[in-house]
């Protein structure tokens, strides 16, 4: 069981509030983002989870059990850390070891719950290399298998791929969904990417300025986004967000509308606008286009559609897919 | 971009290095080499740098006046006592700041530097007195408990400085893990400050080995380290180089031979957060 309660959790250090009270439900086998951009609290709510960070007040209930004054260790909890943070002076085999050795239990059990997850985790045949001469992803591995042996009610991990390329960042998103469907343990995964967030998560936490902006599964954030926070943070490329005359006509402060969701011709449409840039992946091009009254706006088209830099085109939003926002930003 | 590197420029370089390196080294060189010279040719003009008759009998002459050994082990026993001591004073201190700073650890650090900035001679007198009214005049004890205090700041700031460099996230590691405080220092925090802890030690115990101040001010017979035995030589009787170069040689050889086989820590531990 992993179910995690926060209840009106807040965070102050000296006089600055860093996170006003939040409550959230975390279910028993959830895959739970904490999403937003740096310095919005994500990773000091994760510490107070763990007990590496003391609360100011409010409650952290673990399986019906308040936890707020427990040490770290005692919550049941195991964390993967964005640096690895793995033992240098000790081998893959000690690393993977050390919390049951913590923990005290006999040579042969370890032996064999360390054996059991290097298996599972492709680390059978570095078990006597230090973590010094061992690839990022590797190291990565280890900080997971060092989280796994413990088998904790749920994992914390924060950022754990911000180190490793991109590529590799692809291949360790897979692996980690994967072993979420494998031991279905509860798992809080902090990130400040929302491809991650959306790739990986049943539920996303939205979190600005240390308050809850939106929670709900990623396709919810996507469709339904509360605010302009968050319209704007999920998605990627971003949300379109324009102000001014157009979003009035439509009875709204800002109006949102998504690059995938604006047709673009050259020869009719809604708004004439100019071509800027023009970005080719193959299989999507985003266009961006200098809209006459509207202002920037990105189109995402298919990869096939050639646009010249300073042609003059056509954009029609959907009306159906508009996301509407009042002065406050809230979704009307 | 990498800067093209020349044959030619390397060899000059080189060839500066070196020299710098043997002006630097020179004196050494000079003081070991008119040990072995006669108290004639020691002060012979011009002087004779390679070519002279050889000689042992300084060595002969002040191992037969003074107790070279007597010096040697009062040496030891206040380098390696006060560093002992230091260590065990700082070690918590720095683990402190390092680890669980406050808003005045800075300035306490500022404080026990500016400590060293201040001319020793400035307290010898009250020193002094506080040393003949306790009764630690010319005691090894006396002599470790100034050096020990004299040091004191040089260690505190080493060991902050390594300790900085073990990242936070491995000790919370080790705390999300199950490893007790204790734990936590014996399997994780000192594996990995050993090197640092080692480097302390060594160029401690090279700095209490070479002070001279206190150790000529506050010792006489007993407790004179080896900085005594080779002052002893300089004054009373009119300057004897030969003899004085003796014993230098054979004061600094204990301390040059460990340096030598300890360079690699020395280095490091210099050099420590400066690069990585």
């Amino acid at each position: 069981m992993g179910s995690i309660t926060l209840q009106k959790v807040s965070k102050s250090f000296g006089t600055t509030s860093v996170i006003p009270e939040i409550d959230l439900e975390i279910n028993d086998g959830e895959f739970v983002v904490f999403v937003g951009p740096s310095g919005c609290g994500k990773s000091t709510l994760l510490r107070m989870i763990a007990g590496l960070e003391d609360l100011s007040g409010g409650r952290i209930i673990i399986d019906g059990k308040d936890m707020s004054n427990e040490a770290p260790a005692k919550r049941g909890l195991s964390m993967v850390f964005q640096s690895y943070a793995l033992y240098p002076h000790m081998s893959v085999y000690g690393n993977i070891a050390f919390p049951l050795k913590m923990d005290g239990q006999d040579k042969t059990a370890i032996d064999k719950k360390v054996k059991d997850a290097a298996h599972i985790l492709n680390l059978t045949n570095y078990l006597d290399r230090r973590p010094g001469q061992l690839s990022g992803g590797q190291r990565q591995r280890v900080a997971i298998g060092r989280a796994i042996v413990r088998q904790p009610k749920a994992f914390l991990f924060d950022e754990p791929l911000s180190n490793l390329d991109a590529a590799l960042r692809g291949n360790m998103r897979l692996e980690i969904s994967d072993l979420h469907h494998q031991l279905a343990t509860t798992m809080i995964y902090v990130t400040h990417d929302q491809v991650e967030a959306m790739t990986m998560a049943d539920k996303i936490v939205v979190l600005n300025a240390g308050r809850i902006e939106q929670v709900g599964s990623p396709l919810e954030l996507y469709r339904n986004p509360r605010n302009v926070f968050v319209a704007g943070f999920i998605g990627s490329p971003r949300m379109n967000l324009i102000e001014g005359q157009e979003a009035a006509r439509q009875n709204a402060v800002t109006l949102g509308v998504r690059p995938e969701h604006v047709r673009i011709s050259k020869t009719e449409g809604v708004w004439k606008g100019i071509v800027g840039v023009t970005e080719h992946l193959g299989s999507d091009t985003f266009i961006h286009v200098q809209a006459d009254g509207v202002g920037k706006v990105t189109v995402r088209t298919d990869g096939d559609f050639a646009a010249e830099h300073g042609q003059p085109v056509f954009l029609t939003p959907e009306s159906a897919r508009l996301h509407r926002f009042d002065a406050d930003g809230q979704a009307i | 971009m990498a800067r093209a590197v020349t044959t030619r420029r390397k060899m000059t370089f080189t060839i500066i290095g070196w020299a710098i390196g043997f002006v630097i080294f020179f004196p050494i060189l000079w003081t070991f080499l008119t040990s072995f010279k006669t108290e004639g040719t020691a002060i012979a003009t011009p002087p004779q740098f390679l070519f002279f008759d050889w000689t042992i009998e300084n060595y002969h002459e002040v191992q037969s006046r003074s107790n070279y050994m007597k010096h040697v082990t009062n040496s030891v026993v206040i380098s390696v006592g006060s560093t002992l001591i230091g260590l065990a004073l700082a070690i918590p201190a720095a683990w402190a700041m390092a680890f669980s700073p406050t808003k005045r650890t800075k300035d306490v650090l500022m404080w026990m530097l500016s400590t060293k900035m201040m001319p020793p001679v400035g307290v010898l007198v009250p020193l002094y007195l506080i040393f003949r009214d306790w009764g630690l005049l010319d005691t090894r004890l006396g002599l470790v408990g100034i050096l020990t205090m004299i040091n004191l700041p040089i260690i505190v700031w080493m060991l902050y400085t390594y300790f900085k460099e073990i990242p936070g996230e491995i000790l919370e590691a080790a705390r999300m893990d199950g490893a007790s405080l204790m734990k936590e220092i014996v399997y994780v925090l000192t594996p990995m400050a050993v090197p640092g802890i080692a480097s302390t030690m060594l160029l401690n115990i090279i700095l209490a080995w070479n002070e001279a101040f206190w150790t000529l001010n506050l010792s006489a017979a007993n407790a004179a380290p080896l900085t005594a035995f080779i002052a002893s030589y300089s004054s009373p009787e009119g300057l004897f180089w030969a003899k004085l170069s003796a014993a230098s040689t054979m004061a600094i050889a204990p301390i040059l031979i460990m340096g030598w086989f300890s360079q690699k820590q020395l280095v490091r531990g210099l050099t420590f957060g400066a690069v990585k």
